[in-house]
């Protein structure tokens, strides 16, 4: 552990972790509340295991993350027992799932960010990130396969289907850039070589959706607006909601096990 | 107890071979290829076991049998230990695994084809159907189709068979 320490704020370090492990953690909430309610079986049971890899993911970002902060909370603690404000998910992810279209489309535009950010952590200074990442990148590869796949066969579909992605991707569009803006904590990870800046995925992000949307002839909307604030704790009345649900075992039997 | 009474290691792996992925009882853990290592540390037995996808639920129930298996075969102190790296890969699975899978329904992996994010690849595979085959594992033909890329677990997909007509698990390449 000792040797694996890096130059960098404990705290920049812990703010990294838990925006890596809280959008797995609200995404994979997320879509885990479409099991038993999928259009078709197949989708149901391929979203009830992409929120399984999500949530697998989180233990091993979050479990870290209270290790670099020393006060002896898990990764369970640090899932049910903090609060809203504390949480530092992206605000994409908490999005309501809405119709299918609209929890494909999110999960398209976030596949394509986590693949391409998990790639960059595969070589982090951090070994301890970079074998987290080797792990995860394998399972978003094919969580942006299927979403990829999806989001062109719906989009150059029927006309039903292809006006209900276009409203998704009109939808969610304001809630990416968030992803790509840096703040101080992520330019302490990146000048230790951690983390990339965000900023700089944006890029290959880009190349990814604009192959995606042209093959599933969607049209990116042209405003710039960007709803932000997750990142550092301030969230939509939805995250209230998904913790409320997510939380409420843990917060009325503290400590419950079975 | 003395170093001299300890189980031999290739005795350890012999019994580790005989414990079933709770999942997919056909397959053993050695089969699977996730037992990474076995050591001796004093008179405590380390096992060291990567997990398939980090999600997978089954991960407890294996390190619950792994333990009561070799406690059943006298083994009273084992100690687990997670290795994330380098991260588990179906090229680890054993021939032996590979054959018993498929006589057991499921396609196994086909080597090399892992998914690896590129869109571009990914369009123009769509565009001129799957480059993948994957052969029937009961009647043999090449002639199938993926239904869903996730199956019954996270590390299988779904395809049916255009010639026997069967739906069939696809154990996938990762």
């Amino acid at each position: 552990m000792a040797s694996a320490e890096i130059a960098v704020d404990r705290a920049a370090l812990f703010e990294f972790l838990t925006r890596m492990g809280d959008n797995t953690l609200i995404l994979g909430h997320r879509v885990s509340e479409w099991c038993g309610h999928g259009p078709v079986l197949e989708e149901d049971i391929a979203l009830a295991n992409t929120a399984l890899d999500l949530i697998g993911q989180t233990q091993l970002w979050l479990g870290l993350a209270g290790e670099v902060e020393g006060k002896g909370r898990n990764a369970d603690a640090l899932a049910f027992l903090r609060d809203a404000a504390a949480f530092r998910n992206c605000l994409l992810v908490e999005r309501p799932n809405g119709d299918f279209g609209q929890t494909l489309m999110r999960q398209f535009l976030f596949d394509a960010w986590h693949h391409v950010v998990l790639t960059a952590l595969t070589k982090s200074a951090d070994p301890r990130v970079a074998e987290i990442a080797a792990k995860a990148v394998k399972e978003a590869a094919y969580h942006l396969e299927r979403s990829s796949d999806l989001v062109i066969r719906l989009g150059d579909g029927t006309d039903e289907s292809h006006a209900r992605m276009q409203r998704a991707l009109d939808d969610m569009w304001s809630y990416v850039g968030e992803l790509f803006i840096s703040d101080d904590a992520d330019r302490a990870v990146a000048a230790a070589g951690i983390a990339p800046d965000p900023a700089s995925l944006k890029p290959e992000w880009e190349a990814i959706v604009s192959e995606v949307l042209r093959e599933a002839t969607l049209k990116a909307p042209t405003s710039a607006y960007v709803h932000k604030g997750g990142r550092r704790g301030v969230h939509t009345e939805h995250l209230g909601y998904i913790l409320a649900d997510m939380q409420f075992l843990q917060r009325a039997y503290p400590g419950a096990t079975w | 107890m003395a170093t001299a009474t300890l189980p031999s290691l290739d005795e350890v792996w012999h019994w580790l071979s005989q414990v079933p992925d709770p999942e997919i009882p056909v397959l053993s853990l050695v089969d699977l290829g996730i037992v990474r290592e076995v050591k001796w540390d004093d008179d405590t037995l380390v096992v060291t076991v990567t997990p398939t996808y980090s999600g997978c639920p089954a991960t407890g129930v294996i390190n619950l049998d792994i333990e009561r298996a070799l406690n059943a075969h006298g083994v009273a102190r084992v100690r687990l230990e997670r290795q994330l790296s380098p991260p588990w890969t179906t090229d680890w699975m054993s021939a032996e695994g590979r054959e018993k899978l498929r006589a057991y329904g499921i396609a196994p992996p086909v080597d090399d084809t892992a998914a690896d994010g590129r869109s571009l690849a990914l369009a123009r595979r769509l565009a001129s159907g799957s480059n993948l085959t994957v052969a029937c594992p009961r009647c043999g033909s090449a002639q199938t189709q993926k239904v869903s890329q996730f199956g019954s677990t996270a590390c299988k997909a779904s395809y049916r068979c255009l010639s026997c007509l069967e739906p069939f698990d696809y154990f996938k390449c990762i």
